[in-house]
Parts: structure tokens; C-alpha cells; sequence
């Protein structure tokens, strides 16, 4: 895919629609990453990979793939294929969005996910898979629930009730069918202010964000269904419950997989709903790092703006992800469709794309090394306008406050 | 009866229908609506945010 920052308003738009135009190939544009959507849909086929391997190999390793594509190949790949920062014509944005193929690409990744953890309980069970080949397996069906949810995600967003509801079937295997409530409600409401359960503060590591996002959300989540309810005068206490219907899903399904394939299903399910939600968690980790929305005079914070997500335009992760990784413009219009998500010049840009930054997340040390100076640049050198964890503030300030702010920033630009 | 829509997703509120599922029945004025209500779609504008389309 070639890399290139046409700005089409001009050039296609005012004209083309002056003229009445609307039809993309008139237009000479042609969506380079159209045919490539369809391999998000190798994601939740890892699973068959990993047992293509080790009827090819006999290697035990294989049970593992699922780990060893998200955490090793993705990152490789996502550095080879390069940056597409190509963004659609705005005069197409609203014929891109009414293309029914897009949503078929991920309509169509939900069968195979089940297909996968299905086959996945059927093969834990088999007597010759020892306990380690079994983790292997768990963490393996594990990270497709978890990209799952960014499919959750994308479904979440949109206004279709059929979406919706496939939404909350994609979050059934990992357990969080509270996350569509939370995500649109909550996250985006809060984002990047001390307040969002899922946006990190500088100095936070993932394993101190993991719990706070995980409790914070859910209690959030209920907090908002409550009120709700509240508002209707009615009992939480209903099938109407949007947490309660989604978790319900996740019971019938673990108890349906149970009462086929034996009670020993019980801990292959919760242990890759642990790693699934935890996939999300980490990406959430990074999306919002040590970025912060300032406070007007009348106590209201300002808008989300592009500055206040981190970006990629790494061309695999982006295909994986749907586009996640335009994640500023996802914040200012939630429900585009992913095919018409831009990229913004101005937005802060990650060194690489999600899947290279999600393994530097699980180390600490080298986290902070290379994103804590990118927020203080982001912010000139003032390090007192990050999202910093209060945990850290003494470290982080005199790490950063100041001169040494400034002066670090300086050196950087020069 | 008036229709507000939010300036980000377009989505509309008519007095007429209320918002039901939000907990606002049929015929809920949109001055009974709390300020800190956001747009049940897209999230991110609140109800002070609304424009009137058609009073």
C-alpha cells in the first residue's frame, strides 16, 4: 500500500459535488485498503492455525500461536508494511458509510470467532493435551476474544439495532458485555480526563491501570445502567438491563460449552475471558497515555480534541483493528464507520503501531522510556498538563518539571 | 412539539416520542431533560449542546 497524504477536499470534493458527482470510480478514487479488510478476518482463525502447525510439525509450541502472532509476528509485520495515512474524499464519507460490504467484513469475523472457541473446548478436552499445551491453547482462543472486542467495538458505535446486538454477541466470550455500555456512555464522555476508569495516567504502569480500568469501568457501567433505570422508574433488576442481558449471553454460552464438552470447560473459558479483556485493557492503555483535557471556567472540560488520543497509521494494525489506531477522529465522531475514519496531521503520532506498542506496555521501564517524553514534548515541555497518576507525581514532576521539561523538549526538536 | 438534534451524529430528539428507552416517555419536554444527559448515540455532546430544528 502506498504511503501518501493526498488532501482530496479540494481536489475531488467542493467540485465533484458541484457537479453533481458521487460515484467513487468518477471520482478516480479507489478505497487502496478495501480488499484488505477481509484479513481481519484471519484473527479469529488462529486457533486452526495453531493446529495446522502441529499436525505439520508435532510441535507442542503450536498451542501457543495465538500469543506468538499478537506479541511477535503482528509487531514484525506491522513494521514492514509501513504507514498508509491515505484518508477517503470527505464528499465519498457518507457513500463509504452506506457500502454494505464493510459491515459484512465484520459481520462475517463473528461465526468463525465461535467456530474457533468452540473447536478450542473440544481439543482441551482431548487426553493427550498436557496442562501447558492447554494454557497455550486458553491464551491462544484467549486474544481472539480479545480482538473480538475491537470488532465489538466498531459494532458497538453505530446506530443499527442489528449491530448492536452483534456487538454485545462478540463480547460474550470474554465476559464484558458491560463494555458496551461503559465504552459509548462513559469512556467517551470522560476520556482523557483523571475521572476515565480507561484512560492511563503517565507514570501508571499497565499493571496498575489494569486493575482501576477493570473495577473502575464495571462499577461505572452499573452506575450508568442504574440511573437508567432510575429515570424510568423501574427495576435494574431486568432483562432489560443492558449489563445483565449482555452477561447473561456470556452464562448461557459458558454453560451451553460446559454442558457439551464437561465441567473441566470451565477453566479454559474464564482464563481466555481474563486474557481477552485483558488484550482490551492494554490497547485501552495506550490509546489515552498521559494525555489530558483542560478544565473551563465553568467546570466543564473542554471537547475531546484530535490532540487528546494517541494515532498510527501503520497499515497492518490498522487492517487488524479496524482502524482503532485512527483513534482521534474515532473520538470525534464515534459513529463513522471504520472504512471512513481519517487521519489528522496534527494528532500525536505512536512511534509504531498498536501491535508493536501493546508488548512495550507489558515492560514498564521501557514504556516510560519511550512514551513519557512524548507527552511532555506533546505538551511543550510542560509536564504539569499531563494526566499524571497521583502515585507518581513527586517522581514524574521532578523527573520532568520544570526546566528539565522544557529543556528536554527543546533538545528533542533540535 | 420541538426536535433537537445533536450537532455531532444528527441524532434527534422529538418531543413527540420522547426517548423511552433513556427513560424520558412520550411527550417529555426537552426542558425536563437533565443538562448532563449526553447524546444516547454518539456520546460525546450533551443535551446543552443541542440545536432546535423545528419548534
Amino acid at each position: 500500500m502506498e504511503a501518501s497524504t493526498v488532501e482530496p477536499t479540494g481536489r475531488y470534493g467542493d467540485e465533484a459535488l458541484a457537479a453533481g458527482v458521487t460515484d467513487q470510480e468518477a471520482l478516480g478514487w479507489r478505497d487502496g485498503k478495501r480488499y484488505a479488510w477481509l484479513l481481519g478476518l484471519l484473527v479469529p482463525m488462529i486457533p486452526f492455525g495453531a493446529l495446522q502447525w502441529h499436525m505439520i510439525t508435532g510441535s507442542d509450541i503450536a498451542w501457543w500461536f495465538g500469543p506468538i502472532v499478537i506479541f511477535v509476528i503482528f509487531p514484525l509485520v506491522d513494521m514492514i508494511a509501513g504507514i498508509d495515512g491515505s484518508n477517503p474524499p470527505s464528499s465519498l464519507i457518507e457513500w463509504l458509510e452506506n457500502d454494505k460490504y464493510y459491515r459484512w467484513c465484520t459481520f462475517l469475523f463473528l461465526p468463525i470467532q465461535f467456530a474457533s472457541l468452540i473447536w478450542v473446548c473440544w481439543m482441551w478436552t482431548r487426553p493427550y493435551m498436557d496442562t501447558v499445551d492447554k494454557v497455550g491453547l486458553a491464551a491462544t482462543v484467549g486474544m481472539v476474544s480479545g480482538i473480538a472486542i475491537a470488532c465489538a467495538h466498531e459494532l458497538g458505535h453505530k446506530k443499527e439495532k442489528l449491530e448492536r446486538w452483534l456487538s454485545k454477541i462478540a463480547l460474550a466470550p470474554s465476559m464484558y458485555g458491560h463494555f458496551y455500555i461503559e465504552h459509548n456512555r462513559g469512556h467517551h464522555v470522560r476520556v482523557s480526563t483523571p475521572e476515565d476508569p480507561a484512560s492511563a495516567r503517565m507514570g501508571e504502569s499497565f499493571y496498575a491501570f489494569w486493575p482501576r480500568t477493570v473495577g473502575g469501568s464495571l462499577k461505572s457501567a452499573w452506575h450508568l445502567e442504574s440511573a437508567r433505570f432510575k429515570r424510568l422508574k423501574k427495576s435494574k433488576w431486568s432483562i432489560k438491563n443492558d449489563i445483565l442481558n449482555a452477561w447473561l449471553m456470556s452464562v448461557v454460552l459458558f454453560a451451553v460449552l460446559t454442558a457439551i464438552f464437561g465441567w473441566m470447560t470451565l477453566p479454559l473459558l474464564l482464563l481466555q475471558a481474563v486474557i481477552g479483556f485483558s488484550m482490551l485493557e492494554v490497547v485501552n492503555y495506550l490509546e489515552h497515555y498521559g494525555l489530558m483535557r483542560r478544565k473551563g471556567e465553568d467546570g466543564r472540560y473542554e471537547r475531546c480534541q484530535p490532540e487528546h488520543s494517541w494515532n498510527s497509521n501503520n497499515t497492518w494494525s490498522n487492517v487488524m483493528l479496524y482502524h482503532l489506531q485512527r483513534h482521534s477522529d474515532h473520538h470525534a465522531h464515534p459513529t463513522r464507520r471504520y472504512q471512513s475514519l481519517r487521519h489528522i496531521d496534527d494528532a500525536p503520532q505512536l512511534p509504531t503501531g498498536y501491535a508493536g506498542m501493546i508488548v512495550l506496555a507489558v515492560f514498564p521501564p521501557f514504556w516510560y522510556k519511550v512514551m513519557d517524553k512524548r507527552c511532555v514534548e506533546h505538551y511543550d515541555g510542560d509536564v504539569t498538563r499531563c494526566n499524571i497518576s497521583p502515585r507518581a507525581r513527586k517522581r514524574i514532576l521532578k523527573r520532568w518539571g520544570g526546566d528539565a521539561g522544557v529543556s528536554t523538549a527543546k533538545q528533542e526538536a533540535a | 412539539m420541538s426536535k433537537y438534534r445533536c450537532p455531532e451524529c444528527e441524532y434527534e430528539y422529538d418531543e413527540d416520542n420522547g426517548e423511552p428507552r433513556e427513560g424520558f416517555p412520550a411527550g417529555t419536554p426537552f426542558a425536563e431533560v437533565p443538562d448532563d444527559w449526553t447524546c444516547p448515540d454518539c456520546g460525546v455532546r450533551d443535551k446543552v449542546d443541542f440545536e432546535l430544528v423545528e419548534s
